[in-house]
């Protein structure tokens, strides 16, 4: 069985539309952005607190929400879990400070009040409480595992490949991370430590999908010296598009699973992965090899400059235009 | 089957054999995080400055004393900051003896200045900061450790934590009574015997007005709760001035053990140490008929009468109940912590929703593996029994790397281990599409198949490569939870590498060498 055979797309024909597509929907989701106030920061990173109750028997948000409502602040409180769940999240925003022993008092008086306002026998599922000192610790953490590991990564392509198509590969990563962070934006999802951590996943899982392009042109460059890089590149998308779109879909075919049925604690995660996935596979097939392309600038719009083969044939010939 | 078809399959079966040793049986060898066995996570900073302070402070009274012994008129000593003390007023013609004192008193561990008037400031030394900051956290650890165990808590976590060096992690696996938990890591457990020179008054002024109004040079004053009514209502507040040299501490115990009083009422028996009893004996038999106030973290229990010397045993009586005696003992047992304790961080996760969600992962890693599993042998036909079995036993050897390593398996390893099956089949999809190609390049399927592996793995090197920086950056970041996925991540692309191309490859000589094959079902 095959999805394509013998494919023969011009993707390079429509990368600048693919760059405006990008373009628009990374820009839509930084206009949401900021007219949210930014992406909703998770208990991990702004501290706070989180009580998950379990209740014996179906209750109203309300009755929950009128029973903790003598707690200064803005609280949430939501249905948690499967919809017959009767769970409920109750969350408290950072309290004072973490100086004397007030850290967990928020938690203690939901408990007490939920308890006393009589909504229902119940059992604490989870609390969560973090302090602001965690949380400016944790942040600093995830912005710096991010940017190293996109520099090493970038790094480890330059050398095994070339400076243009580190860039590319780059890009596609960074416009990855964009698009994920855009559509975690349009549907309201909070960056929580898990969600950084499959965002560290795509940078890692979005090169991937390169690298196989990247390879495979490699590979053409020596088969295919008369032609122009555009036209390598091309055919190169064109060779690997079906194992793209099938790894693609084996991986989101997994993260599905886990999304479906993985429980409330890694949907986020599980989201992002999604999201990140598709994203991935479009950036790798649109953005990675047009940006290598538009890096390796005019002067090597026809010809390569370091192409790892005998240098007999370089420059002999003039650039002929992919004719696709 | 040939020689070095027959190597390749003995080598798969070993690492097959020794992963599955490796990690049976399940129910003991993987460790399950607190996210999946519920548990308390807490982490605590250690206020080192209170370390800095009683130093400073000791040594300022040290001073205070000998100088007053030596005849050296002073007009008063003060506390700046946990780290610094000041003396006012040193006579200028004792000046050379009162630096002589100073600097035996403070044994080299500050550095003198001296002001105008013969004031004199002194500053704990940067080095010795550092070195109270680390003994404090480390004795903290020590201590919290020893009250971890003696709460028969299986499995705990108690370790240093973070880059500012005085954050410490507690992790109780399996741990309901949370709140009990945290009261017996966190008391400070500073318990003090000192003798009563004023008092009991109902209020600090009544205390005071024996004295002129001010606190005397070298005494304190300290309250507790009138249990009994002794100065008025029972329940209000009690005060004593008290020296402010303890007569025994906490350190001087040898054992603390739950007792009744003679009312019969909880109270905490305990016994000291050969020194502490020394000097107990002397406080004691100097002072008979005078009171003792018993301080625990600065709050007076009781304060009985000193009927006669007493060297080896005391009882600590108060309004406990019986719990709380038990705990008191268990934190005097287990000794002072250097310095309080605040909680930064606490994470509780109950045991149902523990079970909760290792069914949930084993949920969706079971509809993932089918899946995927579906998918591949539709597109693949018999070739993809070959990606299943690979993709099987990658999670296999990832089982058993993980339980070698000790590591620990969390909510997030779980979609570890959910990834590692979508991103493992990858591979066998980048190696299966370069077996096609090459067929339909005219290439015989023996020639095809080694083409396919030879073409494929520098590509797939590179891959995990980059996916492999991700993991160890995110590991390196990450906490608890974090650190089991990214662990399970990069476990699971090292094995990738061995099970998609070693594994699969001999699969696929094996399946061709039974016959000469001129079609492969791919």
């Amino acid at each position: 069985m095959k999805i394509f055979t013998n494919p023969n797309y011009d993707f390079l024909r429509w990368r600048w539309h693919a760059l405006a597509l990008s373009a628009i929907v990374v820009a839509a989701g930084i206009a949401v952005l900021i007219a949210r106030g930014g992406l909703p920061l998770g208990i991990d990173f702004s501290g706070g607190t989180i009580v998950v109750l379990r209740f014996e028997s179906p209750v109203s948000e309300e009755s929950v929400r009128n029973a903790v409502a003598s707690i200064p602040g803005e609280k949430v409180v939501q249905k948690y879990g499967a919809a017959d769940a009767n769970e409920i999240l109750v969350r408290l925003p950072q309290m004072g400070t973490e100086q004397g022993f007030n850290l967990e008092e928020g938690a203690r008086q939901v408990l007490s009040l939920v308890e006393r306002a009589n909504v229902g026998k119940f059992e604490v599922l989870s609390t969560e409480v973090v302090g602001p000192v965690i949380g400016a610790d944790l942040q600093r953490k995830g912005i710096l595992a991010t940017v190293a590991s996109i520099i090493g990564i970038t790094i480890y392509i330059a050398l095994r490949f070339r400076f243009s198509f580190a860039v590319g590969a780059i890009a596609a990563t960074f416009h990855d991370i964009f698009v994920t962070i855009a559509f975690l934006t349009f549907f309201g999802y909070e960056l929580s430590l898990n969600v950084v951590a499959a965002i560290l996943t795509i940078t890692g899982y979005s090169v991937n999908d390169t690298i196989v392009i990247f390879d495979r042109v490699r590979e053409n460059f020596r088969t295919m010296r008369r032609d122009s890089l555009a036209h390598i590149v091309n055919t190169s998308v064109n060779q690997t598009l079906g194992r793209t779109i099938i790894t693609a879909g084996t991986t989101f075919l997994a993260v599905l699973a886990l999304y479906l049925y993985g429980g409330e604690v890694l949907e986020g995660f599980a989201f992002t992965m999604l999201v990140g996935i598709v994203s991935g596979t479009y950036s790798t097939v649109f953005i990675a090899s047009a940006i290598a392309i538009i890096m390796s600038g005019r002067k090597a719009a026809a010809r390569v400059d370091s192409v790892p083969t005998s240098d007999n044939a370089r420059g002999k010939k003039p650039a002929r235009r992919a004719k696709a | 089957m040939n020689k070095n078809l027959r190597w390749k399959v003995v080598t798969i079966l070993v690492v097959l054999a020794l992963a599955v040793w490796a990690f049976w049986p399940p129910r003991e060898k993987v460790h399950l995080g607190l996210d999946l066995q519920g548990g308390v996570h807490l982490v605590l900073r250690v206020q080192t400055d209170d370390a800095l302070r009683v130093e400073s402070e000791t040594t300022m009274e040290r001073l205070r004393e000998e100088l007053a012994r030596r005849n050296i008129a002073i007009q008063g000593v003060s506390a700046e900051s946990p780290t610094r003390f000041q003396v006012q007023g040193v006579p200028g013609g004792q000046d050379a003896e009162f630096r002589r004192i100073a600097d035996e008193q403070t044994q080299g561990g500050f550095n003198r200045q001296s002001g105008a008037g013969g004031t004199y400031t002194f500053e704990l030394k940067p080095n010795v900061v550092v070195t109270l900051r680390d003994e404090a956290v480390k004795q903290a650890l020590q201590t919290i450790e020893r009250r971890v165990n003696e709460l028969g808590v299986a499995e705990p976590v108690v370790a240093p934590y973070g880059m500012a060096g005085d954050q410490i992690l507690v992790q109780l696996p399996g741990v309901s009574d949370v709140g009990r938990a945290k009261e017996i890591i966190r008391s400070t457990a500073l318990l003090e015997l000192k003798l009563v020179e004023q008092g009991p008054a109902p209020t600090r002024e009544a205390l005071l007005s024996a004295s002129g109004g001010s606190v005397p040079a070298g005494m304190e004053v300290v309250s507790g709760v009138d249990a009994d009514g002794f100065v008025g209502q029972p329940g209000g507040t009690i005060y004593y001035l008290v020296r402010r040299t303890a007569a025994i501490t906490g350190r001087d115990l040898r054992n603390a053990r739950p007792s009744l009083d003679e009312n019969n009422r909880p109270a905490v028996q305990f016994s000291l140490n050969q020194e502490g009893a020394r000097k107990f004996g002397r406080v004691t038999g100097e002072n008979v008929g005078r009171f003792l106030a018993i301080i625990l973290d600065g709050r007076v229990q009781s304060a009985p009468r000193i009927d006669s010397r007493i060297t080896d045993e005391g009882r600590i009586t108060g309004s406990f109940t019986q719990n709380e005696a038990q705990d008191l003992s268990l934190v005097l047992r287990s000794g002072a912590l250097p310095a309080s304790l605040t909680y930064l961080e606490e994470r509780t996760v109950g045991p149902s929703l523990g079970a909760d969600s290792v069914r949930a992962g084993i949920m969706a890693s079971l509809v993932g593996l089918g899946l995927v599993a579906i998918f591949m042998l539709v597109y693949y036909k018999l070739a993809g029994i070959n990606a299943i079995v690979s993709v099987a036993m990658n999670l296999v050897i990832l089982l058993g790397f993980m339980a070698y390593v000790d590591a620990t398996m969390t909510l997030p390893g779980v979609a570890g281990f959910i990834l590692t099956i979508g991103m493992g089949v990858d591979s066998n999809v980048l190696i299966f599409e370069r077996i096609k190609e090459e067929i339909g390049a005219g290439k015989g399927v023996k020639a095809a198949v080694a083409a396919g592996f030879d073409r494929v793995f520098l590509t797939i090197l590179d891959t995990h490569v980059a996916s492999l920086i991700a993991a160890g950056f995110l590991f390196q970041f990450g906490t608890g939870p974090i650190r089991g996925f990214a662990t399970t991540l990069f476990f699971g692309l090292l094995s990738n590498v061995f099970t998609a191309v070693f594994v699969s490859r001999t699969l696929f000589e094996l399946a061709l060498s039974r016959r000469q094959a001129a079609t492969l079902s791919i």
